[in-house]
């Protein structure tokens, strides 16, 4: 099969990147979001979902103008690191960040909700330090939404299509991803090329999304056993 | 419960794993050679990639292809985009661009001069074609006229020609092309270059006569960035040369006598 893979492991590492940083960013806002009494929270959840709603490329033009050289966060970029954001892996990878926080943020923060916090409170006062506690007593809790957090925000990136193009200008081996790649094989009249590449993403998709929904099946199964 | 959930997990980062696994085979890429990015309209994709090949034979100079449309490319360029060589579907982008300070002002010209057909996958002959055009009911695909060069010159073609056909709007001249190939619409206008060299068209087309519809120039221009860029120049020297010449008109393009002249000084 004569197809470039680099557009296939350009959208793996974008994943991975933008997946890691999420669970950084998402942890901790996903805990504040399920915690705060504060009156911001309806304005901070708003402002979290708001990705949701701008089409992808009109999404991707606002980044494109507001992370480019003339927009006032990539002068900032510039002047730190010398190089504009824009039309590289980096920028792709901030752009991925934005598009996709809700997708990591809901799930989390759905879970952090339904938390026992009468544990998480025991195991502070039996003298368990916040780092301990996080692992052995609300990690095991949050399991299934950290979980699924992970699964859709790695999908919902390796799927994105219009915010890398704009933000990402479809430069091979750099800002190429698979849903770019197989675009241009469309809008070149490669439909072969299109579809061998498409049945390769439908194909690892698939693979990953079956552990989210063999998870779901087994839990509401379980559910059914404890409260017929 | 854990348990089950350990089993799903282990799944997602066996998934992960393998998929990095993968993707580091398919990574492979030499560094240290020349390489000049040039942003190319979609409608020119399959000449400029045989083109770019015999540069590259040529020069040893890697050739690396952006596809967009026009406008989507026009404001990447606009915000910073690193592309050397810009091959519009248009002059009026371009045009902007030198005046805007984007682009070389005087490396500017007009590459290619697209040509509109109509293609009825229903008829035998290019006159069948022609006729398609009064067909009952049918229904016919163009490019929309305010995003696409070549749907500006099948407005013009159809204000010519009055046809009864109802009409289907595709974003961009590949969709037209779409519309028509999968079946969808019976007959459209798109671009003679897509309907060369292609094996699987159904039907027959008529070639648009050229005077039914203001000129498709397709110009290219060297972009700011590049103006010291050796390699980048010569690229769009041999887009002008006699073999680049060859491959544009094998796919159905006119190539302006101006640019002969252009080439003689």
């Amino acid at each position: 099969m004569n197809v470039d893979m680099s557009p296939f492991a350009l959208s793996v590492q974008l994943a991975a990147m933008t997946l890691s940083v999420l669970l950084v960013i998402g942890l901790p806002l996903a805990w504040w979001l399920s915690m705060t009494k504060s009156p911001y929270k309806p304005v901070i959840e708003a402002i979290n979902a708001l990705p949701l709603v701008l089409p992808p490329t009109v999404l991707g033009f606002y980044l494109l103008v507001f992370l480019g050289p003339q927009g006032w966060a990539g002068r900032m970029w510039v002047s730190v690191f010398g190089h504009p954001l824009t039309f590289t892996f980096t920028g792709l990878v901030v752009a991925s960040c934005i598009y996709s926080l809700p997708f990591v943020v809901q799930p989390l923060q759905g879970a952090f909700e339904r938390l026992d916090r009468r544990t998480v409170e025991a195991s502070l006062t039996l003298g368990a330090g916040w780092p301990r506690t996080f692992v052995r007593v609300i990690l095991p809790q949050v399991r299934h939404g950290l979980l699924t957090a992970c699964v859709l925000g790695f999908a919902h990136t390796i799927g994105e299509f219009g915010v890398v193009l704009m933000v990402g200008g479809n430069i091979p081996g750099e800002t190429q991803v698979l849903s770019i790649a197989i675009y241009e094989h469309v809008e070149a009249l490669d439909y072969a090329a299109a579809g061998s590449l498409s049945l390769m993403l439908v194909v690892l998709s698939f693979l990953g999304l079956l552990p989210l929904y063999t998870n779901s099946r087994k839990r509401r199964r379980l559910l059914r056993e404890v409260a017929p | 419960m854990i348990k089950q959930a350990f089993t799903a997990e282990r799944l997602f980062f066996v998934w992960i794993a393998m998929a990095f696994l993968l993707s580091w085979s398919g990574s492979a890429d030499a560094a240290n050679i020349s390489r000049i990015r040039v942003a190319v309209a979609s409608n020119f994709i399959a000449p400029l990639k045989e083109i770019a090949k015999a540069f590259e034979d040529a020069t040893g100079t890697r050739v690396l292809v952006s596809v967009g449309s026009t406008g989507k490319l026009y404001a990447q360029i606009k915000n910073g985009a690193p592309f050397d060589v810009f091959l519009a579907a248009n002059a009026r982008e371009p045009k902007r661009l030198a005046a805007e300070g984007l682009g070389v002002a005087r490396t500017r010209f007009t590459y290619a001069r697209g040509r509109l057909a109509l293609w009825c996958r229903t008829a035998h002959s290019s006159q069948q074609a022609r006729a398609c055009l009064n067909g009952q009911s049918a229904r016919l695909a163009i490019a929309n006229p305010r995003l696409a060069p070549y749907g500006q010159a099948a407005r013009h073609a159809l204000t010519a020609l009055q046809p009864s056909a109802r009409v289907v709007m595709g974003e961009n001249i590949s969709q037209a092309f779409q519309l028509v190939w999968s079946g969808n619409v019976p007959l459209g206008f798109v671009a003679l270059s897509q309907l060369k060299k292609r094996m699987d068209i159904a039907g027959a087309y008529w070639m648009v006569p050229a005077r039914l519809h203001n000129p498709i120039d397709q110009q290219a221009i060297l972009l700011s960035r590049a103006a010291g860029n050796d390699d980048a120049q010569a690229f769009l020297t041999y887009l002008r040369g006699d073999q680049a010449r060859g491959v544009i008109e094998g796919y159905g393009y006119d190539v302006p006598v101006s640019q002969q002249m252009a080439r003689v000084q």
